[in-house]
């Protein structure tokens, strides 16, 4: 186990593509640390550079003390899930399994013992003699963990492993990818798209966009202080409302839904803002607060989504699927004053002290 | 789903059918019964006269060392070409199978000697390898060696076994780059992770998930060497020098219609066939089952 340390790396493909731009993070000894963003965004290329399948353009890359940059992936004490498992479709499970520790000329006692502990550890004792196309998506998923869990490596880097899965199959392989990490406590990297695999998984999120950190934090943290508009829309489903707003005086900020309250002794703000307001965190009252009318109500069986707008804004607002809501006729709302978030019209980052 | 027309009758998709079972009876039927018929007949020189001999044809052939002469020419040039075109092949198709600059130039290139029918291309070479003439020949005489492929039978399987090679090299890079390029990406990367060196790569990953292709190419080479090498052998050496180059197809031109021998001819037509048949089969038991990873 090691920690994993990126220094200002960048990525720039032969064409000039600017892949990664002057990332640096810092995954600690067994943290499950998630690097989440939308396709394109450098994540993967990110992760292929600790794996050594990328060359680094500028920056180090440390794996525990050693700096690998000029590193062969093979010498560099990691195992990798892809996402489409890459298994060796001409090698039963587990030659599939035993083919890392052979190259690395381990005793066969030795390759037997480890290839059947990561069996009985991934339920897949049975099918150890098949090859893998006898195998279903989930099965396989799990053959490529055993790959990865033999070597016993320093760090694990996951690849969108569970995006070919069909949805009810990755949620029961999320969980068992979060069990393993409590159990073998390995450092571990995973690339994903999916905020909720990003959220259940990670005690360290890190948010890129289009080669860049936007910020690193845990779910939670990620989740309530956004620290800029772009991780504010990007997590949290449905999305953040987002609206421009005008403080008017400290701690009261001009939207087109009204004047709203904000924390004051969070944000230093003064005139032209971006407004964030979560749709959970937009309440029912029965009287006074902001005037709205739903246009259309999507029923979601625990929440209730309320599509309208403030002036000419979109806003959605989920609220707990009790009681009746009617189309077209107008509500009140209240918002928490906490939970009002502020951004840099400009560069849309947060404006949290 | 089903993508399968249904007919109300009978007599429309057999209506349908008949082109091609026109096509097929008359071009392949038709003379593939005419040799198995001309296989059992003897004729007299002059063509005047014809006698049903039953096996007589066959039992001479068998009885003939020169047949089996002309079989181990055979298999020696089939499995040179084979092993060569084969090999080279791979070679050049894992170099294209690179990222690397002007690819696309290189593999359109390498594909080009394709094109080239059997006898130009025999010309081609015996230009660059007759003894006295050819560039490349001179230039292989200057160094000492009596290169004569008109008169030392070696020397003359050797050039037939290069051309034949040099044209189906790129028959074969075109299989076999398909065939890399199908091999996921991912899955070299993973063995690369797991330690495996390039070498150990291609040997225990590319080389068995190219299975299938090589298992496809050694059969159409196969066949290749023993009916599309004619042009080749024809316009290089006739077989020559004493038959040192006569292949099988080439003994069934040569006896039948150099020599006039027509029942023999038949026969060994028959038999080449019947090899055929036999290689064609064992392809189609096999490519699924024993192959197919």
């Amino acid at each position: 186990m090691a920690t994993v340390e990126l220094t200002n790396i960048k990525k720039i493909y032969a064409g000039g593509v600017e892949a990664v731009r002057d990332v640096s993070l810092t995954v600690p000894n067994g943290s499950f640390t998630v690097l989440l963003g939308p396709s394109g965004c450098g994540k993967s290329t990110l992760l292929r550079m600790i794996a050594g399948l990328e060359t680094i353009t500028s920056g180090t890359c440390k794996i525990g003390e050693r700096v690998v940059n000029e590193i062969e992936p093979a010498d560099r004490d990691i195992a990798m899930v892809f996402q489409n498992y890459a298994l060796y479709p001409h090698m039963s499970v587990y030659d599939n399994m035993a083919y890392g520790l052979r190259n690395r000329g381990m005793p066969k006692p030795e390759i037997d013992k480890r290839v059947r502990e990561a069996a009985v550890l991934l339920a897949i004792e049975e099918y150890l003699t098949r090859k893998p196309r006898a195998l279903s998506g989930g099965q396989r998923q799990r053959v490529a963990m055993g790959r990865a869990i033999v070597r016993e490596p320093q760090v694990f880097l996951f690849d969108e492993p569970l995006s070919n899965l069909d949805a009810k199959l990755r949620v029961t392989m999320r969980l068992e990818i979060k069990r393993l990490h409590n159990r073998l406590n390995a450092t571990s990297i995973f690339v994903t798209h999916d905020q909720v695999e990003a959220m259940t998984l990670a005690d360290q999120v890190v948010v890129m966009n289009s080669g860049r950190i936007e910020q690193i934090g845990a779910p939670g943290e990620v989740y309530k202080h956004p620290a800029s508009r772009f991780v504010a829309s990007f997590i949290g489903s449905p999305a953040m409302n987002l609206m421009t707003g005008k403080i008017v005086e400290p701690g009261v900020v001009e939207t087109p839904g009204g004047k709203l309250p904000f924390d004051a002794k969070r944000f230093s703000a003064s005139g032209e803002v971006e407004v964030g307001i979560r749709p959970e965190d937009i309440h029912t009252a029965s009287s006074g607060g902001t005037s709205f009318t739903p246009e259309l109500v999507e029923e979601l069986g625990a929440t209730r989504l309320l599509h309208g707008n403030f002036g000419s804004t979109p806003i959605i607002v989920a609220i707990p699927a009790s009681g009746t809501v009617h189309e077209n006729k107008e509500m009140r709302l209240s918002i928490d004053a906490q939970a009002v978030q502020l951004f840099d019209k400009a560069t849309g980052r947060s404006l949290a002290r | 789903m089903q993508k399968r027309a249904i007919f109300g009758g009978k007599s429309l998709p057999y209506l349908l059918l008949l082109p091609q079972l026109f096509v097929v009876a008359v071009f392949f039927y038709w003379p593939a019964s005419q040799a198995l018929w001309q296989s059992f007949l003897l004729q007299d020189a002059f063509g005047l006269n014809t006698s049903f001999v039953w096996f007589e044809n066959y039992k001479e052939l068998f009885e003939d060392t020169g047949y089996y002469r002309t079989m181990l020419t055979t298999a020696v040039f089939a499995i040179m070409v084979a092993g060569l075109s084969l090999s080279l092949a791979l070679l050049l198709a894992v170099q294209a199978d690179k990222s690397i600059k002007g690819a696309s130039v290189y593999k359109t290139l390498l594909i080009w000697p394709y094109a080239v029918a059997p006898a130009v291309a025999g010309v081609l070479w015996i230009f660059m390898f007759q003894p006295s003439l050819g560039v490349v020949a001179q230039g292989i005489r200057a160094m000492g060696w009596n290169w004569n492929p008109l008169l030392n039978g070696n020397d003359a399987l050797t050039l037939v076994v290069l051309a034949s090679t040099w044209k189906q090299i790129s028959y074969n890079f075109l299989f076999f780059l398909a065939g890399l390029q199908s091999i996921p990406r991912a899955v070299i990367e993973a063995a690369a992770i797991d330690g495996a060196s390039p070498a150990r790569r291609f040997w225990t990953i590319i080389l068995p998930l190219l299975s299938p292709t090589i298992f496809f190419l050694v059969v159409v080479n196969i066949v290749y060497v023993f009916f599309d090498t004619f042009g080749i052998i024809d316009a290089m050496t006739q077989g020559g020098p004493s038959k040192a180059t006569e292949t099988l197809v080439y003994k069934v031109f040569f006896d039948g219609r150099l020599g006039g021998n027509l029942g023999s001819s038949a026969a060994q037509s028959v038999i080449l066939m019947i090899m055929v048949v036999a290689l064609t089969a064992v392809q189609f038991r096999f490519i699924e089952r024993r192959v197919a990873y």
